[in-house]
């Protein structure tokens, strides 16, 4: 979305998509949990309104997976709108960066399509930031979980974050802070090694 | 000498000025955020504020719907939705703004000096800003806050220690590249001491990009507080609009669909983050002709 919206920016595509990216970066995750959860949970009765799995039905194997994805989907929906908004910005303002690049001349001057020069010559080399996000915010959605896990009762490390804190539990705290900070580090080392395979400027440098 | 670059500045802000007008969005921004502070500022004239205390509100419906009392309806308490929204909105702007101030201060500070000494100064700062800025921010908050315990200070105090470091690296990055402009050279020539380059030259000069980021700094602040609150890591004996969804949350408002309680809230949020990320990306705009719109380098 990002990369349609600085590839022709200022038409009315580019306002419709940076607007309402900054309307979901603006929304507090939990509270679009909340949203979510009664209008399709409470009201329309779509998806379960909490917890991993049905406590009641027992199943096994695949039926066990099936369950949990189903328990799985609106708490993802959630963080996935939540942070749609911050790559598709991050993605525009890269592409602009490199819009303006000489070798984007060269390539049209060649006479490639313009969707050529996009996909092949302009996105790779915006591909950086948005790659270094990905490695931030997975560290991030980890931790931009706790309250979306507590709306949607998801038994996980957010989960337990808050009720760590009704105790509060501060030895748990501590641990859970080392967790969420060295995964953030562990994935920042992730993306360092990436960069080298996808901008060979970086390996000579 | 100071009043050649006062008029000279003068008339930078009235051009900016000028050219801020023309940006619709950031003019929406700014009229949303007028809006806010007003409701904020007349508080007590807007609502009664004693029915906030349940002891107060034994007399009102609860779980009433907007249709049958008042603006808004009341809560599970019988606490009407509108004053919490009215004296909610106090309270969030208080730390939105106030939590931008601290970070704003640190990380001016910080990056003016990484920036200016350079050498072993900028490589402690610089280090210890980027440890800031990896540590994922939501669970150190946390921590503090847990730590220091609610209240209206440590939540301004925890945001606003834990949201300078982009500041600082901005910061640090202009002071870098003013330290080598002409003027710099000339008055060091003249014999000018650290304190006045920095005083006089390299502060006002990058004042502009501090006030930018400050705009861009108290939404996130503000998210932070939301976030924070319906933890529970709010002021208990405070409202504000993250520990109105807290309420609602822990007293079941979700499954009683009592969409006047939880609503309300996050919609002023919405309104009051996106304003200042408007009027932000407007003063960024004139500050940097390349984010304008047809530019072409």
């Amino acid at each position: 979305m990002g990369i349609s919206a600085g590839w022709r920016r200022g038409t009315a595509r580019d306002r419709t998509l940076t607007s309402s990216a900054m309307t979901t970066w603006s929304t507090p995750d939990f509270w679009l949990g909340m949203i979510l959860l009664t209008l399709f949970a409470v009201r329309l009765g779509l998806f379960p309104t909490g917890g991993i799995e049905d406590p009641s039905s027992g199943a096994t194997g695949v039926e066990k997976l099936l369950d949990q994805a189903w328990h799985m989907a609106l708490p993802c929906l959630t963080l996935a709108i939540a942070y749609v908004g911050e790559f598709a910005l991050v993605m525009r303002s890269s592409i602009l960066d490199v819009v303006r690049e000489d070798y984007l001349t060269l390539a049209r001057a060649k006479g490639l399509r313009d969707t050529d020069v996009r996909n092949r010559h302009a996105v790779r080399n915006a591909l950086l930031p948005s790659t270094a996000l990905i490695a931030i915010n997975f560290g991030f959605v980890l931790s931009g979980a706790i309250a979306v896990e507590t709306v949607f009762s998801w038994p996980g490390l957010g989960l337990l974050t808050t009720e760590a804190l009704r105790g509060p539990d501060l030895p748990m705290l501590q641990g859970l802070f080392l967790v969420f900070s060295a995964s953030v580090i562990v994935f920042n080392l992730f993306a360092d090694l990436l960069y080298p395979f996808l901008d060979p400027r970086v390996r000579y440098a | 000498m100071t009043s050649i670059a006062w008029e000279r500045r003068r008339r930078a802000f009235r051009r900016g000025w000028a050219e801020y007008r023309s940006d619709r969005e950031g003019i929406v921004g700014l009229v949303v955020l007028g809006l806010f502070f007003a409701v904020a500022l007349l508080a007590p004239l807007l609502a009664d504020g004693s029915e906030l205390r349940a002891v107060n509100t034994t007399d009102n419906p609860v779980w009433a719907p907007p249709t049958e009392f008042r603006p808004l309806g009341t809560d599970n308490l019988g606490r009407p939705i509108y004053d919490q929204l009215v004296y909610g909105s106090q309270v969030s702007l208080l730390i939105g703004i106030a939590a931008t101030l601290i970070a704003i201060v640190i990380g001016t500070v910080v990056g003016v000096a990484a920036g200016f000494f350079g050498g072993w100064t900028d490589a402690v700062l610089s280090r210890l800003s980027e440890w800031f800025l990896v540590i994922p921010f939501i669970p150190l908050a946390i921590v503090l806050a847990a730590i220091l315990g609610p209240s209206l200070r440590n939540i301004i105090f925890v945001i606003g220690v834990t949201s300078w470091p982009v500041t600082a690296r901005l910061i640090r990055a202009q002071v870098l590249t003013i330290k080598q402009r002409l003027y710099v050279e000339r008055s060091r020539a003249l014999g000018a001491s650290g304190a006045h380059v920095m005083g006089r030259h390299i502060l006002p000069n990058v004042m502009p990009l501090v006030i930018a980021n400050a705009t861009l700094t108290v939404p996130i602040a503000i998210l932070s507080e939301t976030t924070l609150a319906f933890l529970g890591l709010g002021d208990p004996l405070r409202v504000s609009w993250g520990s109105m969804l807290e309420d609602a949350f822990s007293a079941g408002a979700l499954g009683r669909e009592a969409w006047w309680w939880y609503l309300p809230p996050g919609l002023c949020v919405i309104a009051v983050v996106l304003a200042f990320t408007l009027v932000g990306r407007a003063i960024e705009t004139i500050l940097d002709p390349r984010l304008r719109a047809g530019w072409r380098g």
